[in-house]
């Protein structure tokens, strides 16, 4: 097993290189345009080395090489190192079948707390990620459309400072908002809005919330990046045909910005789903997120097989998210990345 | 009241809102950071102090987080900026029909949650160093850089893109018409009119990389860093010690991307400034070349 796999670390990016310097050669050989001169010829040797090398170091052994890998690991069972590579270490779908049963004999009853963590991770992301889209798009469109050079550059750089505030930080911040004797239950309470305090943390406001606010400006960016290209006079014709104003945002503006508005969603999507940090800190003992499970698997379980089955059921969720946003709002891979 | 008053006012309530709610979180954390009551708090201010603060210098395990997360920002900087260069130069060359497949590859790190890319790379580096018999492979501090490079270089690849489309080719043409190799064009030409994304390139990557939280907490293995060791602390309880790190944390990460910011503006400007330079060259020249007809 160990040599098989030394072989394929090693020879994946070999074959990869060959193959591209074969397709290379045979794009050459059909549609050749003398003016056009080689890769290598373009670039001087030295940098085609560096450019080869560092490609493919990064593409292969860093990007697939190790995702190909934990997908492999997945459907291998845990096993002590002497064992491994005997006739134990046989593929199997045990880890798949523990995420689905909660145990790896029988099938009767459905792992109910995994199963319920997953679906709600996926719902409550993709409330978060609409929820932020109404949240940013007001203010995106302000920036973009109306309001005045100056006033744009005071906004971004209002913007722009709380961006680079870590996530762990953020969550420690909603922490002492929302915790039992936290700032909000103190006030309430003060107040005499409320007779005790509310168990925010173990409701999970705290972390939904918490969630939305850590991943607002990952909103804003692209989605004002996509608004501002757009000619106000689009706009202004629009108006003058008698457009109301909802006609205009829904029939002119939002298509435009459809690429922007696409990337925004796929990015707040994944991260919510893949968050870590916010539900560590503001999940209450009974909180399901996947993210944690998934940790768990690691940490607590120390079933590193298991837990890759798990990586890979969130990263197939994302998969499928990018794909069903880009058939919904029919743009590709570049126009969300950009 | 007019309809317009109206728009104006929810505007208004609106802007009100958005920023409160933005930074309304980090203003009582930084009040927390500076009462003296043991629990962070806001209401009832008991008094001010700095003493939070000072209870952060004997923490063993914070400045050695501290430590650790500046080494590997500065080695992922070293490794992204370079993969990144090359990554947005090979798009730029890549024959069609392979260049969707390529970009699906190396842009894919950016839509892939962090903690799986932390996996993966534990994972696949831990039988690496199996199969070649040498543990120096399976160190925390450089599977953090590898982890963190594999999506940070693919933000530096797009700020290259966005740059390199930019770049006029007459230059390279130029530059080969006069007798530069192919080599130098590279050194003298594409990397000097790269610079201002290379500085970008390298101050998102260093940033990206110190506030690291989802792929260097598995990467990492048993060392720390600053934002483990912060995790930590935030999971065993709330005191306000770890609101006065927050606060110095966010000065200091506000510091560096407020001079970014900063910094990029005057280059900006520069740039705008030799531009409008060379346009009014040109059309000086181009008087000098009429001129001599007209009399």
């Amino acid at each position: 097993m160990t040599g098989l796999r030394g072989v394929l670390i090693l020879g994946i990016p070999v074959a990869v290189i060959l193959a591209f310097w074969l397709l290379a050669r045979w794009e050459r050989r059909h549609n050749h345009d003398p003016q056009t001169p080689s890769f290598v010829a373009r670039n001087g040797w030295p940098v085609a080395v560096f450019l080869v090398v560092a490609v493919s170091f990064w593409a292969l052994v860093m990007v697939v090489l190790p995702q190909l890998y934990m997908v492999d690991f997945s459907f291998h069972l845990k096993l002590p190192p002497s064992q491994r590579g005997g006739p134990r270490d046989v593929y199997t779908l045990e880890n798949y079948q523990y995420f689905l049963f909660g145990s790896t004999r029988s099938t009767a009853n459905w792992n109910v707390t995994h199963i319920t963590a997953f679906w709600l991770t996926i719902v409550v992301s993709m409330c978060i990620t609409v929820l932020n889209f109404l949240i940013c798009y007001p203010l995106a469109y302000f920036m973009a459309q109306v309001g005045s050079g100056s006033q744009v550059r005071k906004l971004m750089l209002l913007l722009i400072i709380p961006y680079w505030v870590n996530e762990l930080l953020r969550a420690f911040a909603f922490n002492i908002l929302f915790g039992t004797s936290g700032v909000l239950n103190v006030i309430l309470v003060k107040a005499g809005v409320i007779g005790s305090p509310i168990d925010f943390i173990g409701q999970d406001v705290a972390l939904y919330s918490g969630l939305t606010y850590a991943y607002l400006l990952v909103m804003m960016f692209p989605l004002y990046n996509a608004l501002e290209s757009l000619d106000h006079n689009q706009i202004e014709a629009a108006r003058d045909l008698g457009a109301p104003w909802w006609h205009v945002h829904l029939n002119v503006v939002m298509p435009f910005a459809k690429p922007g508005i696409a990337s925004g969603c796929t990015l707040v999507f994944m991260l919510c789903a893949g968050a870590l940090a916010a539900p560590l800190v503001l999940g209450g003992p009974k909180t399901l997120w996947f993210t944690p499970i998934v940790y768990d698997r690691f940490y607590q379980a120390f079933n590193w097989n298991q837990g890759s089955a798990y990586a890979i059921v969130l990263l197939l969720t994302c998969i499928l998210f990018v794909m069903m946003v880009m058939r919904v709002f029919r743009v590709s891979l570049s126009e969300i990345t950009r | 009241m007019s309809a317009r008053t109206v728009q104006r006012l929810m505007m208004g309530f609106y802007f009100v809102l958005f920023f409160g709610f933005l930074f309304g979180p980090l203003l009582v954390m930084a009040v927390t950071a500076v009462n003296t009551s043991q629990y962070p708090q806001v209401l009832p201010f008991e008094g001010f102090t700095l003493d939070w603060f000072a209870v952060l210098l004997d923490d063993r395990n914070l400045v050695e987080g501290i430590r650790n997360s500046v080494l590997i920002g500065i080695f992922v900087v070293l490794l992204s900026v370079p993969l990144g260069l090359a990554g947005a130069m090979v798009m730029t060359q890549i024959y069609a029909r392979a260049r969707s497949l390529y970009y699906l590859v190396v842009v894919s790190p950016v839509l892939t949650p962090g903690v799986i890319i932390g996996i993966s790379t534990v994972i696949f580096w831990r039988d690496v160093a199996d199969s070649i018999g040498s543990e120096s492979v399976y160190d925390g501090l450089f599977l953090a850089t590898l982890g963190q490079s594999t999506f940070i270089s693919a933000y530096c690849m797009l700020i290259f893109l966005s740059r390199l489309q930019r770049f006029d080719q007459s230059q390279r043409e130029a530059a080969l018409d006069l007798g530069a190799t192919h080599t130098q064009v590279f050194f003298h030409i594409l990397l000097p009119f790269l610079k201002p994304a290379i500085f970008s390139a390298a101050v998102i990557a260093f940033l990206s990389s110190f506030e690291n939280y989802n792929t260097t907490t598995f990467a990492i293995l048993a060392d720390k860093t600053l934002t483990t060791v912060l995790a930590g602390r935030v999971r065993q309880g709330t005191t306000p010690a770890i609101s006065a790190l927050a606060v110095l944390i966010i000065a200091i990460t506000l510091a560096g991307a407020v001079l970014y910011e900063v910094l990029r503006r005057i280059e900006q400007r520069r740039e705008e400034g030799r531009a409008r330079a060379a346009a009014v060259a040109e059309r000086a020249e181009f008087a000098g070349e009429i001129a001599p007809s007209a009399v």
